[in-house]
């Protein structure tokens, strides 16, 4: 299992090499073109999105998992779940969205006018979304649930007794929050904020329709407008340092939440509100998932109908676009189940007393595909696949482009870049089977390769499921590796939106948006059952 | 009798990133065909490990272990654990959550026909008067019933060895004594040979023919229950079995206490 462990790790790792390399490579004069013009500025607006988009994630994900975890109130329950659902919500979708609702003549400026009193846009508007502040806006909206989970589920872990030891030594609630319940919190709210800003950092399609030009737009922009590579490069290698920031900040948060939350004690009590109090809270918890998710998910099934009932169904194209979109994510899928398996169980048996480990090493190496941006990864992987291109037609005699040209790249990519989905999964599966199992099998006559068969892949039936879930709702909504690497006249939901928002035409966007969507319900739904335990 | 089972200056140990870690030291013993065997001592001691390189878990360093006359670990040759004819029933249980009780009988009996398999797996529970049992999931069944499964699936395949790690460990005190003895009758009537290890004095006392003291990794005296208690090879094994009986007495006379 370790060759092919080391093979993944070699597939995650060619492309970042590739990358490099061929950033160095590159006219030195590009390089004084894009530093003078095109980086100053997308570096700014990248640090500025970044930094507004942490603060206001972290704001309303630590904020709101307090809210319910210390107060009771009505409605407590469903806000616990409800929290989580602008996960659904892809960022390039609720730009999409927001850009129509809170248009100048959009219902919700109508509404704000009707109520105020003007009856013209040239006497009241709010400012424009077109703008940095509004991409922080829309994007802190939709990704606060990555801090909100991971502090949440530090919440329900923390021990009572340590905040009533803090009571009894005078402190009141507000700083008890403040000097036990935010330190402690820390290291969780570090990790959830990697994620979401790991997830601004790959972002695409909505900092484009706000018009702010991160370096991701730059990265597109040169490559496809300009068809500047060597600059793409250039300029991916800038975001890659951000990167090894932002891992860094999940590596240190993750490692601190190994001391704490580790044993079971009793839980905090929640303290009880009524009336107005109650009432107040409700609001304030429900105002993230009316901005995050009920609003855009009603803007688009309104949307949705007019154009159902307007054209009387959907046009063939879309039809098509859902097909590529289902046979590219299910390919994608079964690819990096298979990948995640053979990694998680090389580390599993492969581990050895001493402290270095070839097996973890590739594993470790091979799940960092989720922190490289969509863009970034595309044009690392290019190279490589033309390689294999031109290998495979000088071998067969063929011409022409086998991996390129079709959606095995595609699939390739997103296999990297969800990796680590399934192979954490099923790493976590595995660490549930007690090592007794495979044991007693061995003994009872089955070979390493049987037990596999017989033992393990039956246990870990529901972390494959699960797994295979999350990869293929993402692989449905990725939007940046698909723009870059599709084939030619090749359309998935997503590039399908993402063309129709570029056009302004609003048509059929609505319809394909409505579709991811629904499907990243499916995750979001797993996600509260299996960490939020939503019983409680 | 014959020798079924040999270990001859056996050395296990672990690599650690400052050397190799020695676990086991110098370990020999000999176990004959039928008997059973115990090894007793501490925590830590090693015991464990021993069993596990007797399964070929673990590498052996130096020295060999040998069953029936073949080699089947030694610093150059290691059979797999699958092809040993080894049996093992682990300290907790190991059941295949998944399987049902049958089911888990049957694991090791594939390369038979389904009818002898059926047999078999209705014979072996019967032997551990499970017979009803076999539709249900390990989850379903008590402590003591999981143990009884776990001892009818590592006999199914009829191993030459059967080797039994904490039996008894996982059970409460009146489960544990009672099925002591029944796992040692089961045994006796199906002749096989055991090697069990244990921390318990009065389990080992017992079950076993053949009780080996273990402290540090090393063997102090491999013997039979007579001898051990009457003739001692040293200081150290005289006040570990009487240090034991002692804690025995009190325990038994602090319950008796009004």
């Amino acid at each position: 299992m370790l060759p092919v462990a080391a093979l993944l790790a070699l597939m995650v790792l060619a492309p970042l090499v590739m990358l490099v390399w061929f950033a160095l490579q590159a006219d030195t004069a590009h390089w004084a073109h894009l530093a003078s013009h095109v980086l100053p500025q997308a570096l700014a607006n990248t640090v500025l999105l970044l930094l507004g988009v942490g603060t206001l994630a972290a704001l309303l994900g630590t904020g709101s998992a307090w809210l319910v975890t210390a107060y009771d109130f009505p409605g407590r329950r469903m806000l616990s779940w409800a929290l989580l659902l602008p996960l659904a919500v892809p960022t390039y979708i609720v730009a999409y969205a927001y850009l129509d609702l809170l248009h100048p003549i959009g219902p919700v400026q109508t509404a704000l006018r009707a109520v105020l009193g003007y009856d013209n846009p040239r006497q009241f508007r709010l400012p424009d979304l077109r703008s940095l502040q509004g991409a922080i806006f829309v994007l802190g909206f939709v990704l606060y649930p990555y801090v909100y989970l991971s502090t949440r589920v530090m919440f329900m872990s923390q021990a009572a007794s340590l905040l009533e030891a803090a009571r009894t030594l005078g402190a009141t609630r507000g700083e008890t929050f403040f000097r036990v319940v935010l330190p402690m919190a820390r290291p969780a709210i570090a990790v959830g904020l990697s994620l979401a800003l790991l997830e601004t950092l790959n972002d695409i399609g909505a900092s484009e329709f706000l018009g702010v030009q991160t370096l991701t737009v730059a990265v597109y922009t040169t490559w496809i407008t300009r068809s500047d590579l060597g600059g793409a490069a250039q300029i991916a290698l800038a975001m890659l340092i951000i990167v090894v920031g932002l891992i860094l900040l999940e590596r240190h948060g993750r490692k601190r939440q190994r001391f704490s939350g580790t044993q079971r004690m009793r839980p905090m009590q929640a303290t009880h509100l009524h009336g107005g109090q109650a009432a107040a809270a409700f609001t304030l918890g429900a105002l993230p998932v009316i901005i995050g998710f009920c609003a855009p998910a009603a803007y688009l099934v309104a949307e949705t109908f007019k154009r159902l009932h307007l054209a009387g169904g959907v046009s063939a194209q879309l039809l098509a676009g859902l097909r590529n979109t289902l046979v590219v994510a299910t390919a994608a899928t079964v690819l990096t189940l298979l990948c995640g398996l053979a990694i998680a169980w090389a580390a599993r048996t492969l581990r050895s007393g001493s402290g270095f480990d070839p097996a973890r090493a590739c594993a470790r190496i091979a799940g960092l595909g989720y922190a490289v941006p969509g863009t970034v990864l595309a044009i690392g992987l290019l190279t490589p696949l033309l390689m294999i291109d031109r290998a495979w037609g000088f071998v067969t005699g063929h011409g022409g482009l086998f991996l390129m040209g079709s959606m095995t790249a595609l699939v390739i990519a997103y296999a990297i870049r969800f990796l680590a989905i399934s192979s954490g999964g099923i790493e976590a599966g595995l660490t549930r089977i007690p090592p007794s199992l495979e044991q007693a099998s061995r003994l009872l006559g089955e070979t390493a390769a049987g037990t596999l068969r017989r033992v393990h892949l039956p246990l870990l039936r529901p972390a494959l499921a699960a797994s295979a879930l999350l990869v293929f709702v993402d692989a449905m909504k990725e939007l940046p590796v698909t723009l870059l690497l599709r084939p030619m006249n090749f359309d998935t939901l997503a590039t399908w939106l993402y063309a129709d928002a570029a056009r302004g035409s609003y048509e059929e966007g609505a319809v394909a948006a409505l579709a991811i969507v629904a499907a990243g319900l499916l995750p979001v739904i797993l996600l509260a059952r299996t960490n939020l335990k939503m019983g409680r | 009798m014959t020798t079924l089972l040999a270990l001859q200056k056996v050395l296990l140990a672990y690599d650690m990133p400052d050397g190799l870690h020695e676990v086991v030291r110098d370990f020999s013993l000999d176990l004959a065909r039928g008997d059973i065997g115990c090894l007793l001592g501490a925590s830590g001691c090693g015991k464990s490990t021993v069993l596990r390189a007797i399964a070929g878990f673990e590498p052996v360093r130096s020295g060999s272990i040998s069953l029936d006359g073949v080699v089947i670990s030694s610093p150059s040759r290691i059979v797999a654990p699958e092809l040993r004819r080894v049996g093992m029933m682990f300290q907790d249980y190991a059941l295949f959550p998944h399987l049902t009780v049958a089911q888990n009988v049957a694991f090791g009996l594939r390369r038979q026909d389904r009818a002898t398999q059926q047999k078999r797996v209705a014979e072996m529970l019967e032997l551990v008067a499970l017979a009803e049992a076999g539709g249900s999931y390990p989850h379903e069944l008590s402590g003591g019933q999981q143990q009884r499964v776990a001892l009818a699936r590592a006999l199914a395949p009829a191993p030459d060895l059967l080797l039994l790690d904490e039996p008894f460990s996982n059970l409460d005190v009146d489960t544990r004594e009672h099925l002591a003895f029944e796992v040692r009758d089961i045994l006796r009537a199906t002749e096989h040979t055991a090697i069990l290890v244990t921390h318990n004095q009065a389990e080992a006392f017992a079950i076993a023919d053949r009780i080996g003291i273990m402290s540090a990794g090393q063997i102090r005296q491999w013997d039979s229950p007579y001898n051990l208690h009457n003739h001692p090879q040293d200081d150290f094994v005289r006040d570990f079995i009487r240090r034991e009986a002692l804690t025995t007495q009190r325990a038994a006379a602090y319950e008796r206490r009004p």
